[in-house]
């Protein structure tokens, strides 16, 4: 694979998904949009005293540092395209040229990511044979990757910057992937300071690390080698980790702005679900709630006037009591997230089995963590969804998953985009990237038989028929205007099913043994 | 991987970047008092809608002709209807006689963009797909990646979907008509045909080559048997069709002669604007507009228009071969754009659906003309403020046709069919011409860049305020005229002609 020219195709397929990203400058964006157009604007004109302060806007700066030093400067080639979009008190500043700039921005810091699945792509064990490119793992995983229909939407047409950041997180992965840690962990702490939400996965690193790079050596049965503790290792690796965060956070602490920051990461006062809740564990519970509700009215065992008037998904962001079940609190949530990855963290640390049993316990902590979370988005789906592509192209089992998760994870991206003008976008993007993970994942994987149980394929299938009722029908139908929540809830629900699953499933292929040679 | 998904891949990744083009703006949008051609569009269903059909073509009270009068012939003007009954039943205001002049609102937007998509759904994808599944040699990949390049023509989607037109109906229709014909179902193919030129006249620019193949081919089946009765089927088909789209005019020929008037605008001069043919690049140094009066203008663009023309049709007439019924395609039409009367930037479209039938045969030239058309009607983008879309899809096609179909890696003498120029040049030293015509290619796509950023970016001299756009479509006609001549030499030269006949019998 050292030969240069065989891989025309890599920068063929960024190209393309570059240029066609360039095509979408027009589309819809979301309030995203503002709220980074604020960021530039308070890191471009305010003191960095200042930063964590300023609250003129409502989307106030809640990314850690690094983030906001990533858009200071971004802000200096903006100043070269419009510098009104610069000021912070221009609030919900649009213009041809901040649009363009905004656009180009996303898509340039792409190219981060696109160096990143490079680096993975490099990683991926080829079979010798193997002559025809198109049914190249490397080949089919740089398809997954870099024309992910998730990253396409929310990045491009929604709006935001998780194409640099995945670079990152892929490029840590890959650095572990070829058994350079230390690479690995600078990198990942890098990303830890541009967005917290990576925190997700942060237990599986650090038991990975302390496991497999602090201990040198196991004992012949795979359980850990304790006298084999090298503290020079551990020691570098809290040296660059705490490196990185001081570089970050220590100019804040300084100046005695800490809580400050803080409270501006982590908000609590915010609901158990986003307006739209995620397919998640949590959707499943409060439709489980509904239910019950409506059950007892109609069987006179609840009294409606008790209930607490309180509509899910009415679109505002708020506390919200349960009925019938017991109102769940962020320690409870954050008590289920630990009791869902602890499992795996624990088999992580008995057994030594190599990155890709740290990957699947990757997997598993940001897929636990989006399950059970607080506050979850939608968009953290891509958080296992990217990761896993890198298993799907080795491993028939994980290509399973991966149809299940990729298929319904998108799909419960597409109330992001409710304007009629990108529905085609996103409905082609979808079928496109669908079309493409299903007949390539299946000749990958042909020898060793069917992807996807039957009642799998009958559930994605049955997305269709949501899709058609929640996007075409129903919004026709007279029910559009007394229940216009309706088919979200109904989009998630049916999603969460399917996501739940695909977390099971992951659990099961990490229980069972490996089998083969290690590929990675 | 399978036939079917990379082909639905292309298909789908073709209506993305279609609809993603359509986002953009289109042209007049916001420019009172005669906007441009989105509200000619929507102006004819609104004239369809509401007027009796006898009045669609007549200068009357409620039709001012001369406010985007409908000028194009009947299957257009029904169209216009369908698309009115539907516009209609979502919001009467779009339609409303005289009241919704110049109406524009995003989702009125919407509604043209999916008229616009929905036409090309219907007729022009699926035609591009099994022309390039049945009629294209070579591995299914390399079918595939026909398919992609075919799909991804930037002229044609920057005109349909930013500036606003429906040439992708009567492209389609047309190509319809190669397709059957490429297939052996001539009455089919002719009716298909028909229909291109029913629904846009220019489509006359194709004519001359499906006359003399079908009439070549009855010659050949010979003209007492068989061939004769091919050509009475040909001739029902034609004439049923015409028959049927015209029927509502023809009962008062005064009617069916006003139709025919109103397509046929002679009076409008022999160019307007900037275009990048004949007239208008000898405008330069002649001015023939001045010289000559205006009738002697049509007779002098029509013969030579017709001179450009004969050769290839004559020699189709001789071998009708779908090979050369081809070239003779791309050779005709190219005469028509370069020679004859009012022709519009836009024209080149009907060129440029024969040459991208060759972009499997002869993949250099193909891409070169292709990249050039383009390029050509890069002023009139500019005007509709489509300048990123179409940096966008001239960047992805150029860049993706010499991937895929690897013009530049087998390119010799041999495939770029050049041995009638060794001939024809004998008197000169040895020259590698391949490697010549590479580097052409190099330098014109240089140029056309350069072109390109200079006229966006600098303002061109107080004197000279046409500057960028003459050199422009003087650039492009150049360019034009070597792809014609080129064209013109490959189908009369003899040896390459015959071996691909072998290979494209049907």
């Amino acid at each position: 694979m050292a030969d240069a020219d065989s891989w025309s195709w890599f920068s063929a397929l960024a190209l393309g998904v570059s240029l066609l990203k360039c095509l979408f400058i027009n589309a819809y964006h979301s309030t995203d949009f503002e709220v980074h157009r604020n960021w530039l604007a308070i890191t471009h004109s305010l003191p960095v005293s200042r930063w964590y302060h300023e609250n003129s806007s409502v989307w106030t700066l809640d990314y850690p540092p690094l983030f906001a030093w990533f858009q200071w400067s971004l802000s200096h080639v903006a100043q070269h395209f419009d510098s009104n979009m610069l000021r912070v008190e221009n609030l919900d500043y649009v213009s041809p040229s901040a649009v363009l700039f905004q656009r180009l921005s996303v898509v340039f810091t792409d190219g981060v990511f696109i160096y990143g699945a490079r680096e993975c792509c490099r990683c991926v064990h080829e079979p010798k044979e193997q002559r025809d490119v198109l049914s190249r793992p490397s080949f089919v995983l740089a398809v997954l990757l870099l024309w992910n229909f998730g990253l396409l939407v929310v990045d491009h047409l929604h709006f935001q910057y998780n194409g640099f950041l995945f670079g990152f997180l892929l490029l840590s992965l890959a650095k572990h992937l070829q058994h350079r840690h230390l690479q690995g962990a600078l990198l990942f702490s890098i990303l830890l300071n541009l967005k917290h939400i990576y925190l997700y996965m942060a237990p599986a690193y650090g038991v990975y690390l302390l496991r497999s790079y602090c201990f040198t050596q196991d004992h012949r049965d795979g359980f850990v080698g304790w006298r084999s503790f090298s503290p020079l290792r551990l020691l570098t690796l809290g040296a660059i980790v705490t490196s990185v965060c001081a570089l970050s956070f220590g100019p804040f602490v300084a100046m005695g702005q800490l809580p400050q920051v803080l409270s501006r990461l982590f908000p609590f006062k915010r609901g158990l679900c986003h307006a739209y809740w995620a397919p998640n564990f949590w959707s499943l519970y409060n439709v489980l709630d509904k239910i019950l509700a409506t059950l007892g009215v109609r069987l006179k065992l609840l009294k409606e006037a008790d209930l607490p008037q309180a509509s899910m998904t009415g679109g505002l962001v708020q506390e919200f009591h349960h009925s019938v079940l017991p109102s769940v609190t962020p320690s409870v949530t954050l008590v289920c997230t630990v009791l869902s990855i602890l499992p795996a963290l624990l088999l992580l640390w008995g057994t030594s089995r190599g990155p890709r049993a740290f990957l699947r316990v990757l997997l598993i902590c940001s897929l636990g963590s989006f399950l059970f979370g607080w506050h979850v988005h939608e968009k953290a789906v891509l958080l296992a969804i990217l990761p896993l592509s890198i298993l799907a192209v080795q491993n028939r089992e994980d290509a399973g998953t991966f149809l299940v998760l990729t298929t319904t994870g998108h799909y419960s991206l597409f109330p992001l985009l409710f304007t009629p003008a990108e529905f085609p976008i996103k409905v082609l993007l979808m079928l496109t990237f669908t079309i493409y993970s299903f007949t390539a994942l299946r000749k990958l994987h042909s020898v060793q038989g069917r992807l996807v149980h039957p009642l799998e394929a009958a559930y994605l299938l049955g997305l269709i028929g949501v899709a058609i009722t929640c996007e075409v029908a129903f919004p026709l139908s007279p029910w559009q205007q007394r229940l216009p929540f309706l088919p979200l809830l109904a989009t998630s629900v049916y999603c969460s099913v399917g996501i739940c699953h695909s977390f099971l499933r992951l659990y099961v292929s990490l229980l069972r043994p490996e089998e083969g040679p290690h590929q990675l | 991987m399978q036939t079917w998904s990379l082909v639905s891949i292309c298909v789908l990744l073709g209506v993305v970047v279609r609809w993603g083009v359509s986002l953009n703006s289109y042209s007049g949008a916001g420019k009172p008092p005669m906007f441009g051609d989105y509200e000619a569009q929507r102006h004819w269903q609104e004239v369809t809608y509401n007027l009796p059909l006898q009045e669609w073509y007549f200068n009357t009270t409620d039709n001012d002709l001369m406010y985007w009068g409908l000028d194009y012939p009947p299957l257009t003007a029904y169209h216009s209807l369908i698309c009115a009954y539907v516009a209609k039943s979502i919001n009467p205001e779009w339609v409303e006689l005289h009241r919704s002049r110049g109406y524009e609102s995003p989702k009125h937007k919407l509604f043209m963009r999916a008229t616009v998509l929905l036409a090309d759904l219907i007729v022009f994808i699926p035609a591009v797909v099994l022309y390039c599944l049945y009629l294209t040699d070579g591995s299914s990949k390399k079918k595939v990646s026909t398919l992609f390049c075919f799909l991804l023509y930037p002229g044609l989607i920057l005109i349909d979907y930013g500036h606003f037109q429906y040439n992708g109906v009567s492209l389609g229709f047309a190509l319809w008509g190669v397709l059957a014909l490429g297939l052996g179902w001539d009455a089919l193919g002719s009716l298909a045909f028909c229909l291109a030129l029913n629904y846009k006249q220019m489509e006359l620019y194709h004519a001359l080559p499906f006359f003399c193949y079908l009439l070549g081919k009855s010659f050949q089946l010979g003209l007492m048997g068989r061939g004769l009765f091919l050509l009475v089927r040909i001739a029902s088909a034609v004439l049923g069709t015409f028959a049927l789209c015209w029927l509502p005019f023809l009962s008062d020929p005064d009617h069916a002669m006003q139709v025919v008037r109103r397509i046929f605008p002679v009076a409008r001069g022999l160019f307007e604007d900037k275009v990048a043919n004949t007239w208008c690049s000898l405008n330069v140094l002649i001015k023939v507009r001045s010289i000559l009066s205006s009738d002697s203008q049509i007779y002098l663009s029509l013969a030579c228009t017709l001179l450009a023309a004969i050769p290839s049709c004559l020699r189709l007439l001789t071998k009708p071969t779908f090979w050369q019924f081809k070239l003779a395609l791309a050779n005709s039409s190219l005469a028509f754009f370069l020679f004859s009367y009012q022709v519009h930037e836009k024209s080149i479209l009907l060129v440029a659906l024969p040459v991208c039938l060759l972009l499997n045969d002869l993949p250099l030239v193909a891409i070169w003309f292709l990249h050039a058309s383009t390029f050509s009607m890069m002023p009139l983008f500019l005007r509709d403020g489509l300048l990123v879309p179409y940096v966008v899809t001239s960047l992805a096609f150029l860049f993706f046709s010499i991937y895929l179909l690897s013009p530049l890696e087998h390119c010799s003498e041999d495939t770029l069919k050049l041995g009638a120029y060794r001939k024809l040049l004998f008197f000169l030293p040895k020259l590698d011409l391949a490697c010549i015509t590479r580097w052409k290619f190099y330098i014109s796509v240089a140029a056309m860049a350069g072109l390109s950023f200079v006229t966006v970016a600098l303002l061109p001299p107080p004197h000279l305020p046409d500057l960028f756009p003459l050199l422009v479509t003087s650039t492009a006609f150049l360019q034009f005229l070597g792809t014609f001549i080129y064209f013109n030499i490959v189908q009369f030269s003899e040896t390459l002609s015959r071996k691909s006949q072998k290979k494209k019998k049907h």
